[in-house]
């Protein structure tokens, strides 16, 4: 039987379990999501709810217990072809100049470097680090080098990327940068993204869908189609509309005593 | 550029300081040698030792060669045999079960003690002394080398993981860089260790080295020739030790202990 085509990501069923001394742990219990290919999906959620679990359950680096996942069309088995990854911290190589951390991507694909130094100098141009490709990592600031880890991401050319909190650590103002950043390359392509974080009005601001999840064990407890107009620009986020969605998010989670109203 | 000049003055006013103090160090003890006139064969004084050096420098330099060889091969083979043997613990479960677990039982034998064996099975040559610095040399290395290949961040391994890294891309583009400045930590233990395993080695047989002559010195008790061995010794530890700092800061400028002053290079974000 052909998996139906219009998932690029479909997770069914999904549970993780982490065997644990004092018995199982359940992280995951029965995950549903389809998302769509070039669709923006935010997974929001409180700390300890599992998001970077099913983050690295559909990396291919963690099995999963139950259920199952397809890229699509196929079910995961390790790692999925044309995949970037970016963490909240951006483990960059402290030893390699900004525009050789970027290279890595192409080397561990076994690709050619020669081949990706056009584009890795493009990318880095895209992401305002012109001038920095033979800095160090430890010569930049905190955004600039997630841009880099970003960059790194995307330097060949994924379908899919995989983003855990990738602005959790920065600060308010970068954080804001980086968003309108992303949503601007993202636009631009047809990426299937799938974006974790714990910040309300970043997955609105981001998304077309957010995947709300609960604690303990996580699990989704709503997905909230996101209508506003694209390209949004940060001022979108005073309008009566966005209001609109982070309210209702955010009455989910306090129902549920995740948050306080 | 001005956190690295900061640095550099620094450390020449450090170089400074350290041969004002031993200056002052040889003044007293000349002093204390013209004064209470201590008999010779206890404390000849510096100018003694310099002058018996300067009867027969070829004799000494020629012994201190083969220490110095002896420590450098000792030294650059137990950092290959080290390397080689941390990286077979960190990736099998085997040797770091077997193998490690021996290391670490025999590092806490006194190993000096196994010097006259060596003897006996390598003869009074260049290769007991080798061995014993060898022995000596090894376990700083293999234990900050393992530690080192250990530490490597378990975002930037599950990146790599992702990616379809190699295992070897793995080790060679991210363990093994990783590693270097916990290696160098262990070297800068290690070198002190291999000259103590040849001078041990020398101590125990032959006919070479500053050890020997130490021995032959201390038979006749000629003191004076004592101390010039021994200085000659310190010189060369000295040397030995901050010719891997130097090389640690020539291939680590990466490395946080190497920075003059991050703070000051970063630009607004």
């Amino acid at each position: 039987m052909k998996a139906n085509s219009d998932a690029y990501v479909r997770i069914s069923h999904l549970g993780k379990v982490y065997p644990s001394q004092r018995g199982d742990v359940e992280a995951l219990v029965d995950l549903n999501l389809d998302i769509r290919p070039g669709e923006f999906v935010s997974v929001l959620g409180p700390s300890g709810c599992g998001k970077s679990t099913l983050l690295k359950c559909i990396a291919g680096l963690e099995p999963v217990t139950s259920g199952n996942i397809q890229i699509n069309g196929r079910p995961l088995d390790g790692p999925p072809d044309r995949l970037g990854v970016v963490f909240q911290r951006d483990v960059l190589l402290d030893w390699r100049t900004i525009l050789n951390n970027v290279l890595l991507q192409a080397e561990f694909l076994g690709h050619k470097r020669a081949a990706y130094r056009d584009r890795a100098l493009q990318l880095l141009q895209r992401f305002g680090l012109q001038g920095f490709e033979d800095r160090h990592p430890w010569e930049l600031s905190g955004g600039m080098r997630q841009r880099a880890s970003i960059c790194r991401a995307l330097l060949c050319d994924p379908e899919l990327l995989l983003m855990d909190e990738p602005f959790g650590a920065l600060d308010a103002m970068t954080r804001d940068d980086l968003n309108l950043e992303l949503t601007r390359i993202w636009q631009g392509t047809n990426k299937t993204v799938l974006f974790i974080t714990h910040s309300i009005v970043e997955a609105v601001f981001l998304s077309d869908r957010v995947a709300m999840m609960s604690r303990g064990p996580g699990r989704f407890i709503d997905v909230i189609e996101i209508d506003l107009p694209r390209p949004r620009a940060l001022s979108v986020r005073e309008t009566q509309e966005f209001g609109h969605y982070t309210q209702k998010i955010r009455h989910h989670f306090a129902e549920l005593g995740i948050l306080q109203e | 550029m001005i956190g690295s000049l900061a640095n550099s003055v620094l450390r020449e006013s450090r170089t400074r300081d350290v041969i004002l103090v031993l200056t002052a160090i040889v003044i007293l003890w000349e002093g204390y040698v013209w004064i209470f006139e201590p008999p010779r064969i206890f404390l000849p004084p510096p100018s003694a030792i310099f002058s018996e050096f300067l009867k027969t420098p070829g004799i000494f330099v020629r012994h201190m060669g083969y220490t110095l060889a002896t420590t450098a091969t000792g030294f650059l083979l137990a950092v290959a045999l080290g390397v080689i043997a941390a990286v077979g613990i960190v990736y099998s479960r085997f040797l770091e079960r077997t193998l490690y677990t021996l290391l670490v039982a025999l590092n806490s034998v006194p190993k000096v003690a196994l010097a006259p064996l060596f003897v006996i099975w390598l003869g009074t040559g260049a290769e007991p002394k080798i061995s014993v610095a060898i022995m000596l040399a090894i376990f700083p290395i293999v234990i900050d080398s393992v530690l080192g290949l250990r530490s490597a961040d378990p975002d930037m391994l599950n990146l790599a993981r992702a990616t379809r890294a190699s295992p070897l891309q793995v080790l060679m583009k991210i363990r093994f860089p990783n590693a270097l400045p916990s290696l160098f930590a262990g070297m800068k233990v290690a070198i002190s260790f291999a000259l103590v395993g040849a001078i041990v080695g020398e101590f125990v047989a032959g006919g070479n080295g500053l050890g020997f002559l130490i021995l032959v010195a201390q038979g006749q008790f000629d003191t004076t020739r004592v101390f010039v061995s021994l200085v000659l010794l310190g010189l060369m530890g000295t040397v030995l030790f901050y010719g891997i700092d130097f090389l640690e800061r020539l291939m680590l400028p990466w490395h946080v202990s190497q920075r003059s002053d991050p703070g000051a290079t970063h630009p607004a974000g």
